[in-house]
């Protein structure tokens, strides 16, 4: 292709604007991270982060997170592979009416249904637990989920799974042993997306957790921001600690945040 | 739908995941809008009043103001990312970038850091000691330099600002993707037209992307209208004079801090009802693959 000299000049500028714009929000975190918690002190200072995991009782709010995460995660993966490998294979009446129904799942934000799930949940005395994160987040993750993965399970062909029923296998080992090891990629993109889901979020957290001890690291930092008494280094050491593990299962999982953001919405 | 094979053990696989979806999600999607339909402080016996919140959403200012500040917010989260990613997504398209993977990995990266943090990184910059003011001192433009989020005629800007920042990537990888799939001959045809940038911009570009574009409207407009963590955490409390309060905000505020839950949930609906509108008349719009 001819383009002229001119263009890719400023082609590249113009990359390299969007680039520095798109990093130097966290690029500048992270360098306020290692500066000294003292006025004027040189020098890296990495000690801020064991002060945030500790002082600022960061390693707590992280551990919560990895409790609430894996769990939703866990959840969400075994019942969107069973729904999804029934809606993708099998026919059975309603099928149609009730993937649409679980589609709905997809467009309800969930800012509004927290309002009654507090008050649901509250009668049942879950509130103040991690319960109350774990299942309207798997509730809120199962309808992508099943919708991917149907989507997989459509795509693979019939003859495999005659082949695995002629070798004795019933619809259950065909699902575990047959057709799911062959749907790792959209597996994996289902487990990074619901992770970072459930990792970064928020609202919930806001409303149904009191307990220090149960905190989440989004909450944590929320509380830890608006307190008066804060450093800028140990609020900034916090705020890396918090996005660390997305950001670097993002640099290593890439493709897959990037297939499952946009190819689900296209597809969706 | 691929053609399956008959099988009722199909609903046994599909229960837990329905009976989840429906206790936390369905049923109280629809408690929401029961609520939606009492007077109620959350502690003490409602009182039946029909309709009676969504009228008074209409009558009073708190919740037209939020949602006109989300009609501000809505240039900043759709309009400016939907166009940048466009025109970045073109000239990426041109000829062989180098280094495009590092690109795309740096532009994409705000779409995936937890919004408290980006609210956090975003608060320093905006401060008044922050980076934005430095860099007009520096420039000499030191009449501009203050509280960018005190300042109730700044405050929305600048969260506008975070929202393009967050959209953009998303919106260029989405477009790139795109751009990938049309055919090299649409592009071979329009050169030897001696076609120009722009001209192969309106003639190529733009009509293969118009189920990309919807996409990518339907994913910013959705998250300018339910935005909450990033306000919230930059401007407290609605924000200097409530410049800055969003429908969010507005369920958050009355449902759990001034004891109007019916009206809370009444918000609830409408950014529901919203929501769904803007899928369906958007994909309806560009005629978008959906099925």
């Amino acid at each position: 292709m001819k383009t002229s000299r001119a263009e890719r000049a400023g082609t590249y500028t113009v990359l390299i604007v969007f680039t520095l714009f798109a990093l130097y929000p966290m690029a500048a975190i992270l360098v306020t991270a290692l500066r000294s918690t003292e006025l004027g002190q040189g020098g890296i200072h990495w000690e801020n982060f064991a002060a945030a995991w500790t002082e600022a009782r960061f390693g707590s709010y992280l551990t919560s997170s990895l409790i609430v995460s894996v769990a939703v995660v866990v959840s969400t993966v075994v019942l969107s592979v069973l729904a999804a490998y029934a809606f993708g294979t099998m026919r059975f009446r309603g099928r149609g009416l009730l993937f649409a129904l679980l589609l709905l799942g997809l467009t309800v934000p969930g800012e509004a249904v927290v309002v009654p799930l507090y008050f649901d949940l509250r009668d049942l005395g879950l509130t103040d637990t991690y319960f109350s994160l774990i299942l309207p987040q798997v509730a809120q993750s199962v309808a992508f989920g099943a919708f991917w993965m149907r989507t997989y399970f459509a795509s693979t062909s019939r003859a495999v799974v005659e082949a695995a029923r002629l070798d004795g296998a019933g619809h259950w080992q065909t699902l575990w042993r047959v057709l799911l090891p062959m749907g790792r990629p959209a597996l994996v993109t289902l487990v990074v997306l619901v992770f970072m889901w459930t990792w970064n979020e928020f609202l919930l957290a806001r409303v149904m957790i009191t307990s220090e001890a149960l905190r989440t690291a989004p909450l944590g930092l929320q509380f830890f921001s608006g307190k008066a008494t804060t450093s800028v280094s140990l609020l900034a050491a916090a705020s890396v600690l918090v996005a660390l593990p997305v950001v670097l299962l993002y640099l290593f999982l890439q493709r897959h945040f990037i297939r499952g953001l946009v190819d689900g919405s296209l597809k969706g | 739908m691929a053609a399956g094979e008959p099988r009722r053990v199909g609903y046994l696989y599909i229960l837990p995941a329905f009976l989840v979806y429906a206790v936390f999600l369905l049923i109280p999607l629809l408690h929401s809008g029961w609520l939606s339909l009492f007077d109620w402080d959350g502690l003490t016996p409602g009182r039946w009043i029909g309709l009676g919140n969504y009228a008074a959403l209409v009558d009073g200012e708190g919740v037209i103001a939020a949602f006109g500040h989300v009609a501000v917010l809505l240039v900043f989260f759709a309009a400016l990312p939907v166009s940048i990613g466009l025109v970045l997504a073109t000239a990426l398209h041109r000829f062989e970038v180098r280094g495009l993977a590092f690109f795309r990995t740096a532009f994409f990266l705000p779409q995936v850091v937890a919004m408290v943090v980006v609210a956090v990184a975003w608060q320093r910059i905006f401060s008044p000691d922050g980076a934005l003011n430095d860099v007009l001192r520096a420039v000499g433009l030191d009449g501009l330099a203050h509280a960018w989020l005190g300042d109730s005629s700044t405050a929305l800007l600048a969260v506008g600002v975070v929202g393009t920042w967050v959209q953009t990537g998303l919106a260029t990888v989405l477009f790139l993707g795109g751009i990938g799939k049309i055919p090299g001959e649409l592009f071979d045809a329009a050169r030897l037209d001696g076609a120009l940038a722009r001209t192969e911009f309106r003639a190529v570009i733009l009509p293969a992307l118009r189920a990309e574009i919807g996409v990518a409207l339907t994913l910013t407009v959705i998250a300018a209208l339910r935005t909450f963590d990033l306000v919230y955490i930059m401007t407290p409390l609605g924000g200097p004079g409530g410049s800055t309060t969003v429908p969010a905000y507005e369920i958050y505020h009355r449902a759990f801090q001034s004891g109007q839950v019916g009206s809370a949930a009444a918000i609830g609906i409408v950014i529901t009802v919203l929501a769904f509108s803007i899928t369906f008349a958007i994909t309806r719009i560009t005629g978008g693959q959906r099925a």
